[in-house]
């Protein structure tokens, strides 16, 4: 089980109130992490990465355990802590004013 | 008696009004959608309990949102609230915020370049949807016009969205550019008269129509100039702000343009100015009388370094002949003071016996006249900046 924190925005979209969870079959990932995710909350494709090109909106990041994640590949391995749901992965939006 | 419900987009969420057919005491919910952006919001003329809406994000992009019960409750369509997010085989259900280029080779034409502010080429990036238009016979049409400049389409309540592709390749597409809003396609207007022709008109490109449905498309910009493009004259390159019409008479259009307020009488084949005595012809909104067909109103904007009313003094002009001859409708409006711009979505007529006029301001305020722009009074006074007002006249 994977946990999963999202911003506010995306928590009302997804009509979550707190952290989600997702189940990855294979290796854990950013990519595989962010397809389960899509595919349990439908609503929240298309607002974390582009729906073409896949890649990470440029006002999102991606943090877990203190680490920036927001320029790793996609297919790299996440952290263990991350894997075994011992600590989310966090989606955070950039403090970009407004 | 009759009652009107009033759709503002905001900077930070959409606000729903209603009233009865007096049109003096208002009923105010919202935010809906708080802390997004609300382009637009439109009934269908059909259903107006079919409610559709552009939510949008500079961090979390474009969200189609779907009312069916008149606002009271919202989905994002494909997925009605309760029901699961996936298919039984375990795949996402229709994706309503996927707006892509079609540039297929069957269908499409090729995704090329339109213009940077700086003439450099730049490839099509989708951004938001900034005008809904449902369609006149069916509640499960619609149409969206989005930024970077394209028309879609989506016919199944807004699950699914199709680009209209001959538009932005029809051929003048790698000369538009951005006006300084972004290179946005605004204004959708369908012909009530002909299913088959549908005007729009972009920032910075110009007004186009379809004779067809859609599938080709020409520039209708004959007779515009405008002075801060190379070619005062040219065929695409116009600011053109919003674009109106009455349905009796599809083939009459008024236009706002950057500076300057333009007629034409045969459907955009060639414009003529009426600016007139108007204090200064640069603006967004432009909105036609729902009983009178030559009655146009506009809200002139100082100029285009000072997005404000000129002088202090909110006022929105009226002309009774076509254009022309304006005269200042300023009863129940600040007349000091006041430095609000109304953008050019934010205006909207009833079709009650006595025409109600509309109009939503960048300070947050919304005012509306019960007697055809003669006296006004506030709805609200302290929104966030509003982005689009559009009225639906309720049995």
């Amino acid at each position: 089980m994977i946990r999963v924190a999202l911003p506010y925005h995306l928590r009302n979209l997804a009509k979550v109130d707190d952290e989600v969870t997702v189940d990855v079959n294979g290796q854990v990932t950013l990519g595989s992490v962010l397809d389960a995710l899509e595919a349990k909350y439908p609503m929240l494709r298309g607002t974390i990465r582009d729906q073409v090109t896949r890649k990470r909106r440029p006002f999102l990041r991606f943090f877990a355990g203190g680490e920036d994640l927001s320029h790793e590949s996609p297919d790299a391995p996440l952290p263990d802590t991350v894997a075994t749901g011992a600590e989310p992965l966090v989606v955070l939006g950039a403090i970009a004013g407004g | 008696m009759s009652g009107v419900r009033v759709l503002v987009g905001t900077r930070k969420g959409a606000f729903i009004l209603t009233s009865d057919g007096k049109r003096e005491k208002w009923d105010v919910s919202g935010p809906h959608f708080a802390g997004w952006e609300l382009y637009h919001l439109k009934g269908s003329p059909i259903d107006p309990n079919r409610l559709y809406a552009s939510q949008s994000s500079g961090w979390f992009g474009q969200i189609i949102q779907r009312s069916d019960d008149g606002g009271k409750t919202w989905h994002q369509p494909g997925t009605l609230p309760g029901e699961p997010t996936t298919t039984p085989e375990g795949f996402p259900k229709a994706e309503s915020n996927k707006f892509v280029y079609d540039s297929s080779t069957e269908t499409g034409k090729p995704l090329t370049t339109h213009q940077w502010y700086d003439g450099t080429p730049r490839p099509w990036e989708f951004k938001r949807v900034w005008h809904l238009e449902p369609s006149l016979t069916d509640p499960d049409t619609v149409y969206a016009g989005v930024e970077d400049a394209a028309l879609f389409r989506s016919t199944d309540g807004g699950k699914n969205w199709q680009e209209l592709p001959g538009l932005r390749g029809h051929g003048t597409g790698p000369n538009w550019q951005p006006g300084a809003g972004g290179m946005c396609l605004h204004t959708v207007i369908l012909d009530p008269s002909d299913p088959k022709r549908i005007f729009v008109a972009i920032s910075a490109a110009g007004a186009f129509r379809t004779d067809d449905g859609g599938e080709t498309w020409k520039p209708i910009n004959k007779g515009l100039f405008s002075q801060y493009i190379p070619d005062p004259t040219a065929e695409v390159g116009h600011c053109v702000h919003h674009v109106a019409m009455h349905p009796s008479r599809p083939g009459v259009l008024f236009m706002q343009k950057h500076w300057d307020v333009m007629r034409s009488d045969d459907a955009g084949d060639s414009w003529r100015e009426i600016s007139g005595n108007l204090p200064t012809d640069f603006g967004f909104v432009i909105d036609v009388h729902a009983h009178e067909p030559e009655t146009v109103y506009v809200v002139p904007i100082k100029s285009d370094s000072e997005h404000y009313v000129a002088d202090g003094k909110l006022r929105v002009y009226r002309s009774r002949g076509g254009g022309n001859e304006w005269e200042a409708l300023t009863n129940g409006l600040p007349q000091s003071n006041c430095y609000v711009n109304v953008l050019r979505d934010a205006m909207a007529v009833d079709s009650l016996d006595s025409c109600g006029i509309y109009f939503g301001t960048t300070g947050g305020q919304v005012y509306a006249s019960a007697d055809s722009g003669d006296t006004w009074a506030p709805i609200v006074r302290d929104l966030p900046a509003v982005l689009s007002v559009e009225v639906q006249v309720l049995p």
